[in-house]
């Protein structure tokens, strides 16, 4: 199968497309803003607390109208937000236990009115459910122009606001000081990241939505060191994860879209995770091997010294396993030792005796006092 | 009420409580203008309370404050905070100069962006910490004592007469120390008035020249040489042993 070709011709697969990628910049970007303020759970709370919203929207008014289906998520998303932190200001149940309180209340809830639902002989009940893990595919464009919208609002607010979004998420007490109503940014912050939260519930579903929230800024994180830049890759990663998830579902017959988003944003956090400089962990692995090179290297070199200090003349040598017991004994270690000792001599610092035993130089001496000792007082 | 002029900051029948338990009680307290004052006492005493209450961080179950005869709303531009550095997260992804640009923020107000005057301030303000070079520098790779020097840039910019800082010597290398209490004692030589949460009893006699003694109640306050006597000492740390059997 032509993949271009699909893309070209398919408008079902660029409307879809389209949604899943404008979806990814939206939550990339909010998202961004609940990794940093530690509030990356308060998303996966808030997507399972919208269930009972669509339900009862349903029972009320009897539509399957996305917009008015979300209306109600979002009403019950946010009510679930105020209650968390009520509950986590007002009682002394902690916020991770108001966190795990509210979603298992509300989305037991949910299940309990869908599965209600769908026993009324109804015929427009069937496909509440799209709701759990999402559907992608009937995502009209309708919906579309839908996110687009909304996520246009929310974009532009961040813009707007971004100072003092940056300096409630970095110093909360501080920009209280400053005179700033801080309980009025971190809460408008909130209902951003539920409403962005809402909007993704067609695509991906109340249980996978805390992935689009968390995964893009997480991985985004990895790569660098300024929160502007951060927000804009978390956006990209986003859409690149959107736009990824919808091809390849679209390809292989069977694949759920929503899921397949979420591993595809997962991968992206894999990498991150492992291969991103300075805070990846190859990178991080490899800069404390030599880290650990240079510390051994100066243990070696600092032992022979000490050994030399002990007798009256220069050149008495010593064995190996003399010279570090610790690491001497292990094969490999032994075999290291020998390299390093060997990479002295070369230098001129020590030097071995006609029995194998080294011993270090007046050179060597010399280095140890002026780089080694010095660099600790 | 007469001699208030000469205060600066006056603090009437304070009274703080978290989950029904007080922590302070009762607190008066008259601070002069350009002092350098320390708050000393023991853990749990409420210093770090005592300045968040002052600076409405805190609603106080009772209680006045003001600053110049006026409330902490109308003068809040002249007063600048450095909250205690373990505060906030140090991995958050920014660098230094953006962080002392935090302190333009209040001038700023609303919506506004930090220009090229603020940027020009924040420099200056880092010079004056040793920091200058560091302004790019993200702020996870700092040392404890380059996060109190940024933190006191940050507050050098907000360009205030009141200074309150919650324990700006805390993990602090003793020559960053030397630096930070010479840069305050400047800032006194220039009329300011600084309030600092302290905890080295030994070294309130060389850094301050006023001293309130705090446990939950203030036991005294006043200038060093008056006020800071064994006799208080060992009722400021005493007293927090009755004061506790009390409260429990």
């Amino acid at each position: 199968m032509n993949l271009l070709e699909l893309i070209l011709t398919d408008y079902t697969l660029q409307v879809v497309s389209l949604g899943s990628a404008l979806l990814g910049i939206v939550s990339g970007v909010l998202g961004s803003f609940a990794v940093i303020r530690k509030e990356s759970l308060l998303g996966d709370a808030i997507s399972h607390a919208a269930l009972p919203g669509i339900t009862i929207a349903f029972l009320l008014t009897q539509t399957k109208n996305t917009e008015i289906l979300l209306l109600g998520a979002l009403i019950s998303g946010l009510i679930a937000t105020l209650l968390i932190f009520g509950i986590s200001n007002y009682t002394r149940i902690k916020f991770d236990s108001a966190l795990g309180l509210i979603l298992s209340v509300f989305f037991g809830a949910g299940l309990v009115m869908l599965t209600y639902i769908q026993r009324i002989p109804n015929a427009n009940q069937a496909g509440l459910d799209k709701f759990i893990f999402g559907q992608a595919s009937t995502l009209l464009l309708r919906d579309v122009k839908l996110i687009a919208l909304v996520g246009s609002v929310l974009l532009a607010l961040v813009v707007l606001f971004w100072k003092e979004f940056k300096i409630v998420s970095f110093d909360r007490e501080f920009a209280e000081s400053l005179g700033f109503n801080t309980d009025r940014i971190v809460l408008l912050l909130s209902f951003m990241i539920v409403t962005s939260i809402i909007i993704g519930l067609q695509t991906v579903g109340v249980i996978l939505m805390s992935a689009m929230i968390t995964s893009p800024a997480v991985a985004a994180r990895q790569w660098t060191d300024k929160l502007s830049v951060m927000v804009i890759l978390s956006a990209v990663f986003g859409a690149i994860s959107g736009i990824g998830g919808t091809l390849i579902s679209s390809v292989i017959p069977r694949l759920p879209t929503g899921p397949m988003i979420v591993v595809f944003i997962s991968a992206i956090v894999i990498i991150s995770l492992g291969f991103a400089p300075n805070r990846g962990l190859v990178f991080r692995y490899i800069r404390n091997k030599k880290n650990q090179r240079n510390v051994n290297r100066e243990k070696i070199l600092i032992n022979l010294y000490e050994l030399a200090m002990k007798h009256d003349k220069i050149g008495h040598g010593h064995h190996v396993l003399t010279i570090d017991p610790d690491i001497g004994f292990d094969k490999i270690g032994r075999k290291n030792l020998e390299k390093q000792l060997e990479n002295f001599k070369s230098k001129g610092l020590a030097d071995k005796d006609y029995e194998d035993k080294w011993y270090i130089t007046e050179k060597g001496i010399e280095y140890v006092k002026k780089y080694i000792l010095e660099g600790e007082m | 009420m007469e001699g208030n002029l000469d205060y600066i900051i006056n603090v009437e029948d304070m009274t703080v409580a978290y989950h029904m338990k007080p922590v302070l009680w009762d607190v008066d307290l008259n601070i002069p203008k350009s002092v350098l004052m320390a708050i000393v006492g023991p853990n749990g005493a409420g210093k770090s309370t005592l300045i968040k209450a002052m600076l409405d961080l805190i609603k106080p179950i009772s209680g006045e404050v003001s600053f110049n005869g006026k409330s902490y709303k109308e003068y809040r531009r002249h007063i600048a905070y450095v909250p205690q550095s373990e505060s906030v997260d140090w991995d958050f992804p920014t660098n230094v100069l953006d962080v002392v640009l935090m302190g333009r923020y209040g001038e700023l107000g609303w919506i506004r962006r930090p220009k090229k005057r603020d940027k020009k301030l924040a420099l200056e303000a880092l010079e004056k910490v040793g920091m200058r070079e560091y302004s790019h520098r993200q702020i996870s790779q700092l040392s404890g004592g380059q996060q109190q020097r940024v933190f006191l840039a940050r507050a050098l910019v907000q360009n205030a007469d009141i200074y309150f800082m919650d324990e700006p010597f805390k993990g602090v290398d003793a020559k960053t120390e030397k630096a930070i209490i010479e840069l305050l004692k400047e800032l006194k030589d220039r009329g300011k008035t600084l309030i600092v949460v302290h905890h080295d009893l030994q070294t309130v006699e060389e850094y301050f020249d006023w001293v309130v003694l705090l446990n939950r109640q203030i036991i005294a306050a006043g200038p060093v040489e008056e006020v800071f006597t064994e006799e208080n000492i060992n009722k400021t740390y005493r007293s927090s042993l009755k004061l506790a059997r009390v409260g429990d």
